[in-house]
């Protein structure tokens, strides 16, 4: 669109706010902020992000030099869809160690990692 | 384990708060209000309606000696930001300006922090912000622990969740008590650089984590006005951010009252600024009336000259007062020329305390006409605004509208200028790096965002692994130091004969830094005077000379600057003859001397000198005077030669002869002084009568060297005069 277009179409627009009172005007401003934030928010909810995982770790009580150690393992391996924070808790139970050994553990030897989530 | 409580007479010690800090809690957790009065504040002579409780101790304003000293708080929180790179140095800053009436403590991050994908550990020194770690935030919240209890109000610490590390940062905060942090993925994408989808996915666990251990949050919008050349004219657009991040964080979870928008009045004079800040205000008030408002001062249209900066923040808090602001946060005025000194952070604060001290209640007086121009500009912005949403939706959305360069086009929506901030949904920071959740995706934690596939039967999230940090904080990790080379403590051996060793040394930033700023007039054109100011400081031993600011006063005649630099004097303590301090006799033994006496005095303004106000002070009981302590005065008035005062002292009988002399020019001041003394010497009286001289530019040695038995400068009250009286006619055997 060019930007005589633009300014012509904004022209528009603006002509069909005219009517709306203060207070329709503010939730015709809302109303499209939702708008603009719902595939946002969905992205969220469906994704997540090797930040997010260490953010996961340290609160299970796992320092940040180990998340980070962690964390790489867990994507290298191609798990990071199932939550490091889920890795960490199958590898703690499946060694029988707590959180922070089964941690070390992924650091230490990534081939734990394989066979985890298989049934 | 608890820390002795501060003792306002001793500084903060710096080696203490760093001891034992692996076991350090905070004591509480989440943001503070200032409590209101109910009913109004009365102090003093004055009704207030909007301040808020007092502190227990802290620094009024320079005029409060007139006003009994009061120093009163108002509504909004006040910030400063404080970041020197040495964490250590800043917490010192922090109880200064806690002092003088912040309760919002912001501390800026070590340049390049955001890029880094995890949390920093340490004390490593920063540059141009303090890297944000564990141990750092530990131990400044517990300095601001042992200082909320000092000034009797809580200390709201800030930092920073934005950049890639987000979620870690803000498990940080909520873990170590931080009660404010930036939020803003928008802010992340257009300045950082950080990939889009990266960003937001990361904010919204980000602001779930801050959500819950409420902490307070603040959004980046502001920084498109700092950004774009014509700050102005990005009004629509920064309706649509604050929306943006405002709808995206009541969507994850954050309560509104946890909401603040940062906004910054766009403008600055010579422009008339109140045409476009007051009506952007207004609007941005209006579709947010549900949020708060964290208002900031100006930063996009600072120089040198900090007078000018301080200036603009006056009416940018003018702005708050007549509209809203629940916090008013100040910019060093500073800033402009150099990383903010101690005292200018202090004079910012004082700057939003002033001004809004002054404005108290002026709601009540002066309201906001809509039916005018402003009403009109209002609704054109808020227009602007929605079109501006209805494009972007139909561009395709938020990503899409980004990738073309919706942002920070400095020209007023829908004009483009074509530099906006454009940013390629591959790119950035961390593009690539999110993964979809599998359906049985799981995070055993607390504060947790999105899908989240917890074994069936589970309470709470954390249940599967005992609890997580957020609900038993004896798991969080603390790691000291990771490299013993760059920390604090390297650092605070140093500069211990600074702080500790009795060694008095100038400084603006950092413990025995030695900086000083020197400021002159010099009657030469602006390029000849830079020069030759900094010659000048050169051989005044300035090392590493700057001028920092430089103003024309006139093209020919004359420029005034400021030439900082670096001085490597250090005085012994020890070496130093402290005059001690006056102590004064009870006021009952005062009254009875002057009774056993009949204590009488003459007095008068001598020379060409018709200045009347000091002296009458000093005498009248209406102002506290020395007729209040039962003294008889007989006041001759002013330009009295000081022939005739000796003689009304012969035949009143006076105990003592008081002058003033305010005019000093070509030190007519000592002249009168001598001159007194020598007639009461010819006329055989001086020993029998006490001499006192008073004045501006008066003090005791001056007056003690020119004849007199006394002398008083500036603040001087009548009771310091009969003390001094009282004392000189005992000493001589009365």
């Amino acid at each position: 669109m060019t930007d005589t277009e633009r300014i012509k179409k904004f022209e528009e627009r603006r002509a069909a706010l005219r009517a709306l009172t203060d207070d329709q005007l503010k939730a015709r401003f809302w109303d499209l902020c939702q708008k603009v934030v719902e595939p946002l928010v969905e992205l969220a909810r469906t994704h997540t992000s090797p930040s997010i995982e260490r953010a996961v770790l340290l609160r299970m009580g796992i320092d940040s030099v180990t998340t980070k150690g962690v964390v790489s393992r867990v994507q290298e391996a191609g798990l990071l869809g199932k939550g490091a924070g889920h890795v960490v808790l199958k590898v703690s139970e499946k060694y029988k160690t707590d959180l922070r050994g089964a941690a070390r553990k992924i650091v230490d030897d990534p081939a734990c990692l394989n066979g985890l989530f298989r049934r | 384990m608890t820390m002795r409580e501060l003792d306002p007479k001793v500084k903060i010690d710096i080696e203490e708060i760093l001891q034992d800090l692996e076991h350090y809690r905070p004591p509480r957790k989440g943001w503070t209000w200032r409590e209101p009065v109910p009913g109004g504040y009365k102090v003093g002579k004055f009704h207030y309606k909007t301040m808020t409780k007092p502190l227990a101790r802290s620094v009024p304003l320079p005029a409060a000696k007139y006003f009994d000293s009061i120093d009163p708080q108002p509504q909004p929180v006040i910030t400063t930001e404080i970041a020197s790179g040495r964490f250590e140095d800043d917490i010192r800053r922090m109880r200064m300006a806690a002092w003088h009436g912040a309760d919002h403590i912001m501390v800026i991050r070590t340049t390049g922090q955001s890029h880094i994908d995890g949390l920093l550990e340490g004390t490593p020194e920063g540059v141009g912000g303090v890297p944000i770690t564990r141990k750092q935030i530990r131990a400044s919240r517990k300095a601001c622990d042992l200082i909320e209890k000092e000034v009797g109000r809580p200390i709201n610490f800030h930092s920073y969740v934005s950049g890639v590390a987000g979620p870690e940062v803000a498990v940080l905060f909520a873990e170590e008590g931080i009660n404010g942090a930036h939020q803003d993925p928008q802010y992340n994408v257009l300045y950082r650089n950080v990939n889009m989808y990266r960003s937001f996915v990361d904010a919204a666990e980000a602001k779930k984590v801050m959500a819950g251990a409420r902490i307070f949050q603040i959004d980046g919008a502001h920084n498109a006005n700092a950004t774009a050349k014509e700050g102005w004219s990005v009004m629509p657009e920064l309706l649509v951010q604050h929306g943006i991040n405002s709808a995206f964080s009541v969507a994850v979870g954050m309560p509104k009252d946890l909401i603040g928008l940062s906004t910054v009045p766009p403008c600055a004079p010579p422009a008339p600024k109140i045409w476009y800040d007051l009506p952007y205000a207004v609007a941005l008030r209006d579709f947010f009336s549900e949020y708060k408002m964290r208002a900031q001062q100006n930063t996009r249209y600072i120089e040198a000259d900090i007078e000018e900066a301080t200036r603009t923040h006056v009416i940018d808090t003018l702005i708050s007062a007549l509209t809203r602001a629940d916090i008013q946060s100040t910019i060093t005025p500073d800033e402009g020329r150099n990383v903010p000194w101690h005292y200018n952070n202090i004079r910012g604060i004082e700057t939003a305390k002033q001004t809004l001290v002054a404005l108290d209640g002026i709601q009540e007086l002066v309201k906001i006409d809509r039916s005018g121009p402003l009403g009109e500009m209002v609704r054109d912005l808020k227009e602007r605004a929605i079109c501006f949403l209805e494009e972007m939706l139909e561009t395709g959305g938020y990503f899409a509208a980004v990738e073309k360069g919706f942002f920070v086009d400095s020209g007023r929506y829908p004009e483009r200028n074509g530099d906006g901030i454009a940013r390629d949904g591959k790119g950035g920071v961390g593009a690539g790096t999110i993964v979809p959740r599998d359906p049985d995706y799981m995070a055993p934690v607390c504060s947790h965002f999105g899908h989240n596939h917890l074994p069936t039967g589970v309470q709470k999230a954390c249940d599967p692994i005992d609890g997580c940090t957020l609900c038993k904080p004896e798991k969080i990790v603390y790691i000291d130091e990771l490299d013993p080379s760059d920390t604090c403590h390297v650092r605070l051996e140093k500069t211990w004969p600074y702080r500790k060793g009795g060694l008095i040394k100038p400084e603006a930033e950092w413990a025995g830094d030695g900086t000083m700023l020197l400021q002159f007039f010099l009657p030469e054109e602006i390029d000849v005077a830079r020069v030759a100011a900094l010659e000048i400081a050169k051989k005044m031993g300035l090392s590493d000379p700057e001028v920092i600011n430089a103003q024309v006063m006139h093209p020919a005649e004359g420029t005034f600057l400021e030439v900082k630099g670096k001085v490597d004097i250090a005085i012994d303590k020890k070496t130093l003859k402290i005059p001690p301090k006056e102590v004064m006799l009870p006021e009952e033994e005062l009254r009875a001397a002057v009774k056993q006496w009949g204590l009488k005095v003459v007095a008068a303004t001598v020379g060409e000198d018709e200045h009347s106000v000091g002296l009458r002070e000093i005498l009248d009981i209406k102002h506290g005077g020395i007729e209040k302590y039962g003294v008889k005065y007989h006041y001759l008035g002013t330009s009295v030669p000081v022939g005739k005062l000796v003689d009304a002292a012969i035949e009143t009988g006076a105990h003592a002869i008081l002058i003033s002399t305010i005019i000093s020019h070509n030190d007519v001041h000592k002249a009168m002084m001598r001159k007194l003394d020598e007639l009461c010497r010819e006329k055989g009286i001086r020993d029998k009568v006490v001499l006192i001289s008073g004045g501006t530019q008066v003090t005791r040695e001056i007056a003690r060297e020119n004849g007199m038995d006394d002398g008083f400068g500036r603040g001087t009250k009548g009771i310091h005069v009969v003390d001094a009286l009282v004392k000189i006619m005992r000493k001589r055997g009365l």
